[in-house]
């Protein structure tokens, strides 16, 4: 264990020395200014609309600005993924410490570890940062913020699992770009679904319900979508927003959250057997 | 375990995908000695060293490794290698890498040590500097002094004077001969033969994935022998130097026991004798010559 968590920290101290970390701080930094601004409009504009329809209105753009930081964070560790494993097998870095007394799984998981730390730090503290911007000016708070929070880190954590996977059998690049292209094509393929789904045409909705078992970011972004939405605010505007990608009209179920874990795992354990056969 | 050598390869084999870049090949690095490694480029060292600690998987052979199989990790405990590629996390400062590798070899090994090792290959100015700012050279030598920190018992060095000046080759030739001294056994790839010849007790000469030749430097270079310069070489004298090769006036002997002798022998018999001195095959035309053969 004593291994495992030496990497980890190893990889969250490269994020830091990197400046991953500073550069990500502006970033977010950047992105909530922006969101304080918006909101703040939301309710000045707004003047004419009840409370609640403003909250409405608030609730939907937290989902869309959230979503931005899910996109970061997955992107950002899916990159991250990359160079940290296959980066330093193709430079060499991997050389003086695979001859270490440890086994490769160590290493693998070590770096996984650090990762999910990495991204689940930053969901929380741009999440909860988000939160209360969006307390200040329209007045909301999120019905389950722990649970959106929760599993915004499960998306990231899919998506980087993914990405370590890629990265114990192809170029840091391809790595990234491979992983983020699958979690864009899933996003897309959700909202064809939920399409599908406004439509009533079941062939249509199967292409996001099978798109969301295949890789389950999709799936977890919906989830904590409803955990930051208010049900009974969305019951004031009526039908008709199913449809939007902004907005998730059922929560998840225990089954879907077991199969992303087993997911998620039997990937980590996949990256694991590949990067245990490669030669460095 | 004691008893048993630092590395025993037997018959290892790899294969990439049409190309063979080791072949069946056994040697023993005994505790203690320090075996070089040399042959061509694509001759397979680097295969072999990868083999032996676990980064390049095998398609056949065994190895142990100070008395353990190498698929044990813990058979690495007691092992430091610099790689022919030297690469250190660039974000680390030169003591933050000794740190980690101590750390990821499970031992308690104190700041004073670490910077001991540091100095011992002209680095202790430097421990606080992050190693992405290092030449090459100084790469290497940190290299070097991750191989030693964690008190091997045995070093496998591929290459590791390539990034170094003149200074720094001497410098790893001091540092070759105290851990001949202390008992530490070590592997050692290298193309300056040279630097092999001074400081190997026996080679292994690989050639096309094969082990072309090997032994003790006595038993490739053959017996020292004498080279005489003459002139006035009459047939009588020619007859006391036989067997001889001769090439101009410079006639060459295996060594006789009694040199002096031989010369007075030589001069009463009117040849005039220029020079005498006594000479051996280089290791560098015993592996021309093991190449050739094997081409």
């Amino acid at each position: 264990m004593t291994i495992v968590l030496t990497i980890a920290a190893l990889t969250l101290q490269e994020a830091s020395r990197r400046k991953v970390l500073r550069s990500l701080g502006v970033l977010t930094a950047v992105l909530l200014a922006l969101s304080a601004w918006g909101f703040s409009e939301i309710s000045s504009d707004y003047g004419g609309l009840t409370s609640g329809e403003a909250k409405v209105a608030g609730s939907t753009v937290l989902n869309l600005v959230m979503f931005g930081f899910s996109l970061i964070a997955a992107l950002g560790t899916a990159f991250l993924a990359g160079p940290t494993l296959s980066g330093e097998v193709e430079s060499g870095v991997a050389l003086a410490v695979m001859t270490r007394p440890i086994r490769r799984m160590q290493v693998l998981t070590g770096k996984w570890l650090g990762l999910v730390a990495f991204g689940t730090g930053f969901v929380t503290v741009a999440g909860v940062a988000q939160f209360v911007i969006v307390h200040l000016t329209v007045d909301y708070w999120p019905p389950h913020p722990v649970t959106g929070l929760a599993l915004l880190a499960g998306q990231t954590a899919a998506l980087l699992t993914l990405g370590v996977l890629f990265s114990t059998a192809i170029s840091p690049m391809a790595s990234g770009i491979v992983a983020v292209g699958l979690f864009g094509a899933t996003w897309i393929a959700g909202v064809v679904g939920s399409v599908g789904d406004a439509l009533g045409n079941p062939s249509v909705a199967m292409v996001g319900t099978v798109s969301r078992m295949l890789l389950p970011t999709d799936g977890l972004w919906r989830g904590a979508m409803n955990s930051f939405q208010d049900p009974a605010l969305l019951a004031q505007i009526g039908s008709g927003v199913e449809e939007s990608p902004f907005l998730s009209m059922q929560p998840l179920t225990g089954v879907y959250l077991l199969w992303a874990a087993i997911w998620t795992a039997l990937v980590l354990s996949l990256a694991a057997v590949s990067f245990q056969r490669r030669d460095l | 375990m004691t008893d048993s050598p630092a590395v025993w390869a037997s018959h290892l084999r790899k294969r990439y995908k049409n190309r063979t870049a080791v072949d069946g090949v056994s040697f023993t690095v005994g505790r203690g000695e320090v075996l070089g490694l040399l042959g061509p480029n694509g001759a397979g060292k680097t295969s072999v060293i990868k083999m032996m600690l676990g980064l390049v998987r095998p398609d056949a052979g065994e190895v142990m490794l100070l008395g353990r199989p190498h698929t044990d990790p813990g058979s690495r405990a007691r092992v430091g290698y610099l790689p022919e590629l030297f690469r250190y996390q660039p974000w680390l400062s030169a003591d933050e890498v000794l740190r980690l590798h101590v750390r990821l070899a499970g031992l308690k090994i104190g700041d004073r040590d670490r910077r001991e090792s540091l100095a011992l290959v002209g680095l202790a100015d430097r421990a606080k500097d992050r190693v992405g700012g290092f030449s090459k050279g100084m790469q290497q030598r940190l290299g070097l002094a991750v191989a030693l920190v964690a008190a091997p018992e045995l070093v496998v060095l591929d290459e590791p004077t390539s990034a170094l000046d003149p200074l720094g080759r001497a410098d790893v030739r001091d540092l070759l001969l105290s851990l001949k001294d202390r008992g530490v056994a070590v592997l050692l790839n290298s193309h300056l033969i040279g630097e092999v010849e001074r400081v190997c007790d026996r080679v292994v000469i690989l050639d096309h994935g094969r082990v072309a030749a090997s032994g003790t430097l006595a038993e490739l270079l053959g017996r020292r022998s004498l080279r005489l310069s003459l002139t006035d070489v009459t047939a009588e004298a020619a007859a006391i130097l036989e067997p001889f090769t001769r090439d101009g006036d410079v006639y060459t002997v295996a060594l006789p026991e009694d040199v002096p002798a031989l010369v007075a022998d030589l001069v009463k018999r009117g040849v005039r004798v220029h020079a005498v001195e006594p000479a051996r095959m280089s290791l560098e035309d015993r592996l021309l010559e093991v190449l050739r053969e094997n081409s």
